[in-house]
């Protein structure tokens, strides 16, 4: 079983978060950047199956010098080689480009068995480039996995609503999106990151994938942010005097935020 | 020269990951409630950590070119950064528990504990001190006699770590096996199952810290175990156990470390946030300089633990000495400790009231910090053998 895992590199969400004034890009050099948490569960899925059976695991990912370090950690939790898309037009593509991109390497790496990723980014959390790729790559989308089985030639997830569980029984090859409830990611061992290095990482250009840089970055896309708004800063605390109804003046507070 | 590899920095960072999720969120309750975290030791042994210093074929990590015990000493600090009693459990459990074992033990004793002390399913202890027989390792009173082709043993250990919990599976003891020809005792390891006839553990002690922290005392009564427990050469015991002490000294320089460098930031974010008379207390010098004495302290342990974990990697690869081992651990060991109990003292007084209180965890390093004068050597000892190695003999 060979397995594809899609992994992004995106900045650290504990920290203070913003974009690049000039083009509205996410801000990439002020912050710490990591493997994207969400996408820790794709890559532990992958070796729990891969680790099952016999298969090997390739993680892929785009982005600048840094993103390297996502494969890289993918890599010291025990995927078997990694490829790495940098190109300097890259930058500014929306989820359609990078959806091009990541169908493009992965039919240079070879048709897999399996393609896992994350249900969504931490960063933008728009959470398409799993469909948009499934139907770039002809495969069957089985999203929103919280649970999932490989027998014989097909794959069965769970996939939990609000109200209703859904069964969900796919055809190999296929693209399985996994939730955060899917598993509990594995640390990196000493082992692990001593014996990553070791492990192939090839780097590829457009050229190398055979795209077209207008079909990629700022000019490639089909979506534009046109402008971007600061948190507002944390307001001051409400205190409420219990008066014998301070019950409903909760339950109102809680409706007017349309959390009940 | 002045960093570790990028190897041992992923490895940092992947420890601070676990301890800050895993560990940080239960310490407080796990200390008052003096409760040792059974289940902690299994998934500190998935993540590697007990197998650093161990080869592969025993299930650990160990490459002798990578620094394995610079990646422990670095395990260590980021436990002890969050909780001490957590790292000395660490430490205690590889180079108590393991470390003897892998070092003099049989094929047969390997194969048969190694595995699950490896793995953190099961740890080990080791029984030096005496009630009576301290830093004096040599006035062992347990008596080891062989009948038929058992060891009897009769005697009594204190203090020892990890020698209680419920996964306890071995405790080896040092024991008078006879005398040598010059009269001095002849002083043997066997090892002990946990669970054999006579072996008793005395309840948990009521400790000043470290109360996550498994310690007890140990009671042998014509405790039996085959001819084949002994561990290493008959007669070899505390040279043996003389081996290991270098590498305890230089790992509780790293825990030590780890209580500095979380001294260093509880003080400093204290500093900022806290004000009196309308601005942040930092902004005045006797808080500050207290602070900066605090980051001096930090960056000299720093330098003097891994410079001694640095000698112990080459001296292993054959290429600088066990004396200059022993000395940068005596002098790693005596400063960090050192450190350790000024620095809680100041980290303390700069959280006034609060670091006097539990709520802050100031508090719980303040009480954990004095054990790291003592154990593994007292600073009078450590001062012993630094003045020894230059020379002065006592």
């Amino acid at each position: 079983m060979n397995i594809v895992v899609c992994v992004k590199y995106v900045p650290d969400a504990q920290a203070d978060r913003g974009f690049d004034e000039s083009d509205l890009t996410t801000n990439r050099e002020s912050v710490d950047g990591l493997l994207s948490e969400l996408d820790e569960y794709a890559v532990e899925e992958a070796l729990k199956i891969a680790e099952a059976g016999e298969g090997e695991v390739t993680v892929v990912t785009i982005g600048p010098d840094k993103a390297a370090d996502a494969v890289k950690k993918a890599l010291q939790m025990g995927a078997d080689k990694g490829v790495h898309i940098s190109d300097e037009a890259i930058r500014g593509s929306d989820a359609f480009a990078t959806s091009l991109l990541l169908a493009k390497a992965i039919e240079k790496i070879g048709a897999p068995d399996l393609v896992i990723t994350g249900m969504a980014s931490t960063d933008g959390t728009m959470g398409v480039v799993p469909a948009m790729l499934a139907e770039r790559l002809g495969l069957p989308q089985v999203t929103f996995a919280s649970e999932l089985t490989v027998d014989g030639d097909g794959v069965t997830i769970r996939r939990d609503g609000d109200t209703a569980s859904e069964t969900i029984i796919a055809k190999l090859p296929a693209l399985v999106s996994v939730t955060d409830q899917i598993n509990e990611p594995r640390y990196p061992s000493f082992k692990g990151i001593m014996a990553a290095k070791k492990k192939p990482v090839e780097t590829w250009s457009l050229a190398d994938l055979g795209v077209d840089a207008g079909a990629v970055g700022a000019a490639g896309a089909y979506t534009k942010v046109l402008s971007v708004t600061k948190r507002p800063p944390r307001e001051q605390g409400q205190i409420v005097t219990d008066e014998g109804d301070g019950g409903s003046k909760l339950a109102d507070f809680l409706a007017s935020r349309k959390f009940i | 020269m002045f960093e570790l590899s990028q190897d041992h920095e992923d490895f940092r960072a992947m420890v601070r990951d676990f301890a800050e999720r895993e560990v940080a969120p239960h310490v407080a309750e796990w200390d008052r409630a003096h409760h040792f975290p059974t289940d902690l030791a299994p998934k500190m042994g998935d993540l590697g950590l007990f197998g650093l210093v161990v080869p592969e074929e025993f299930g650990g990590s160990a490459d002798p070119e990578g620094g394995p015990f610079t990646a422990l000493c670095v395990a260590i600090e980021e436990l002890g950064r969050i909780d001490q009693s957590i790292g000395i459990t660490l430490s205690a459990g590889v180079g108590l528990g393991i470390n003897p074992i892998l070092t003099y033990g049989s094929p047969a004793q390997k194969e048969r504990w190694l595995p699950d002390l490896v793995s953190g399913r099961a740890l080990a202890a080791f029984g030096l001190t005496e009630p009576d027989a301290g830093s004096d390792a040599g006035a062992t009173r347990t008596k080891a006699s062989l009948d038929g082709d058992s060891w009897v043993v009769n005697g009594a250990k204190a203090f020892i770590t990890n020698s209680g919990t419920e996964i306890t599976s071995v405790v080896t003891v040092t024991a008078r096996t006879g005398e040598s020809a010059d009269g001095r005792p002849e002083i043997s390891a066997i090892m002990i199952p946990s669970g054999t006839t006579g072996f008793e553990v005395a309840p948990a002690y009521d400790k000043l810290g470290w109360n996550i922290s498994d310690t007890h005392g140990l009671t042998f009564s014509d405790v039996r175990v085959p001819q084949e427990n002994l561990l290493g050469d008959r007669g070899q015991g505390f040279k043996q156990f003389l081996k290991t002490l270098d590498d305890g000294r230089i790992a509780i320089s790293a825990l030590a470390l780890g209580l500095l460098v979380r001294m260093r930031e509880e003080a400093t974010a204290y500093a900022q946030a806290r004000t009196a008379f309308g601005r942040p207390i930092g902004v005045n010098q006797g808080v500050s300089f207290k602070v900066a004495d605090l980051a001096v302290m930090e960056e000299t342990a720093r330098l003097l633990t891994y410079k001694a974990a640095w000698l112990k990697d080459q001296q292993e690869l054959g290429k600088h000495s066990v004396a200059e081992v022993k000395q940068a651990a005596a002098i790693a060991k005596l400063y960090t400790s050192e450190a350790a109990v000024t620095a809680t003292r100041l980290a303390t007084q700069i959280f006034g009231g609060n670091g006097f209180m539990e709520e802050y965890p100031v508090a719980r390093f303040y009480r954990d910090a004095k054990i790291l004068e003592i154990g593994e050597g007292t600073s009078e000892v450590q001062r012993m053998v630094i003045a020894r190695n230059l020379g002065l003999s006592s």
